[in-house]
């Protein structure tokens, strides 16, 4: 039984969304299988997991791009919404400038969007047409896009995906600052751990159904977690994200999954 | 210059106007196909429109709209690739039609005609009808040309941003009816799809913003329609066709402009890091 109550919010009231026991299926196949998951203003979530795990779908389902087949989703009453989408494919036959690009989701004076792209580190793009700027310059005008209409939550669909090392940390630690900034809540999604162990609140590990969630420090330890992404990843980035951290034993060797 | 020449002429004009920034979205979607086969279901319109007693465009327009639903309920079942279930429909269309035309033995039908055109027989009445249908095209489009652009830059993003997509995507669809229907008259089923995209493809390369695109896509079909009528007159030749020719030559020139020129100095170095163009 679905039920996508807008009128009445989570429970906590710091909560702008949470989902209780989401169900998804395709064609027979379990794509989410009861997962739960919240967030709160001022945190940044992330959903990991590999590919085909069901991230993109859980991320679809709480926008209400797609009705779940079972489970609920609770939104704070007028929650506006900021998306930034994995992909933007445009036909290079649509001549469509940057500003032109920003204004189609909400209408803004050219210096409010001069202000916005310099905030993201691109304002010197914002004349130039959208085929012409380059993978990174892009996620930055997504996230500019998203951030145009004031959201209270920031959804980003891999904001990371064609970026390399150097520019990703720059884009989380912008991500951050948007944050404090905005005093929104960031959901985000990502199959890059490294970064992601180093700039998030909460991460949530999920392979259809939620392994394990938590801070990144205890998700890295959790046994499905060590099950799911290796030994040797999971070390490291135990390691990685928490060296003053005395505690070093991983719990458990690797164990089957219970579920496939 | 006689009546039949200057009826020729208007309706040609009206079919450009409305084909402009039709077409201009059927390019961007990348749905010239699916135009294709909204036009090879024409000639099973012409038929219906027949049977009902209505005018022939708006038994077109109907079928098509029939078309355009049926297909949207067959996609949704995933059972073929998109192309190929319009394949399907399309020459499953055409084939109905022209036996369709062929049971009703009362209808004079002049294949040829629906085919490829028939401008220099346009008759008052289709003036209205072309005119009628076109700007309704035109309102329609305007109406929703935002949101339009909006779904067709990314469907999810517009959606989040309350867009109501599957009611956008609908309207467009009545709209590339409409100007199926009425481009059938001026240069037949088998070329109105030239004449939506043809002058959308010249556009391209001098526009910098899509509404010059879609201006610029109406100056080039109407020029196209003009050129053509004039040298089918002149030469004796079939007009549809000519018109279509003139179009791809304006076509063929617009590739030798230099690029529509973006303000797009952007420097390349000392900028953000590690992000290759």
């Amino acid at each position: 039984m679905t039920e996508t109550a807008h009128h009445q919010g989570p429970g906590d009231s710091s909560q702008l969304i949470a989902a209780h026991g989401l169900s998804v299926h395709f064609h027979e196949r379990t794509i989410l299988d009861r997962v739960d998951l919240t967030v709160s203003r001022g945190e940044i979530v992330t959903v990991i997991g590999l590919n085909g795990a069901g991230k993109s779908t859980l991320v679809r389902a709480l926008l209400g791009l797609i009705t779940p087949d079972a489970g609920r989703i609770l939104r704070q009453p007028g929650l506006r919404i900021g998306y930034s989408p994995q992909h933007l494919h445009l036909d290079a036959t649509l001549p469509l400038s940057v500003a032109r690009f920003l204004t189609l989701g909400a209408h803004a004076p050219r210096r409010r969007l001069l202000k916005l792209l310099a905030e993201v580190g691109v304002a010197d793009v914002l004349d130039s047409q959208i085929a012409e700027i380059s993978g990174g310059e892009m996620h930055r005008v997504l996230l500019a896009r998203a951030l145009l209409r004031k959201p209270d939550l920031l959804v980003l669909d891999e904001p990371l995906a064609g970026v390399d090392v150097a520019g990703q940390s720059e884009l989380y630690r912008l991500i951050a600052d948007i944050r404090d900034r905005y005093a929104c809540g960031v959901l985000m999604v990502s199959h890059d751990l490294h970064v992601v162990m180093a700039a998030t609140d909460r991460v949530v590990c999920i392979n259809h159904h939620v392994c394990c969630t938590g801070r990144p420090e205890a998700v890295t330890r959790h046994p499905e977690f060590v099950a799911l992404f290796g030994r040797h990843v999971a070390e490291g980035l135990a390691v990685y994200s928490h060296h003053h951290d005395h505690q070093h034993d991983v719990a458990g060797a690797p164990v089957p999954l219970d579920e496939g | 210059m006689d009546d039949f020449f200057l009826r020729a002429l208007l309706g040609g004009i009206g079919v450009a106007v409305a084909a402009g920034p039709v077409g201009c979205f059927i390019v961007w979607r990348r749905m010239v196909y699916f135009g294709a086969a909204l036009a090879h279901s024409a000639l099973l319109g012409v038929a219906l429109g027949f049977l009902l007693g209505i005018d022939l465009s708006a038994g077109i327009f109907a079928l098509c709209v029939l078309l355009a639903l049926l297909f949207v309920l067959l996609e949704r079942q995933h059972l073929l690739p998109t192309d190929t279930l319009l394949g399907v429909l399309a020459h499953v269309a055409l084939a109905g039609g022209l036996v369709a035309v062929a049971f009703l033995s009362d209808l004079r039908v002049d294949l040829m005609g629906y085919l490829f055109g028939d401008i220099l027989a346009v008759t008052t009445g289709d003036l209205a009808a072309i005119a009628a249908l076109a700007l309704m095209t035109l309102a329609g489009m305007s109406f929703i040309w935002r949101a339009l652009l909006s779904i067709t830059v990314n469907e999810d993003l517009a959606a989040v941003e309350g867009v109501p997509v599957a009611g956008v995507r609908l309207g467009f669809v009545l709209m590339v009816a409409g100007v199926v229907a009425i481009g059938m008259k001026i240069v037949g089923m088998l070329l109105i799809l030239s004449l939506i995209i043809i002058p959308a493809a010249t556009a391209r390369r001098l526009a910098s913003t899509p509404e010059r695109m879609a201006l610029l896509a109406v100056v080039f079909g109407v020029l196209s329609v003009i050129a053509g009528l004039y040298a089918s007159l002149y030469w004796d030749l079939p007009s549809g066709p000519l018109i279509v020719l003139t179009a791809a030559l304006l076509f063929a020139l617009s590739q030798a402009w230099p690029r529509a020129r973006h303000a797009s100095a952007v420097p390349l170095a000392g900028g953000r890091a590690g992000e290759a163009r």
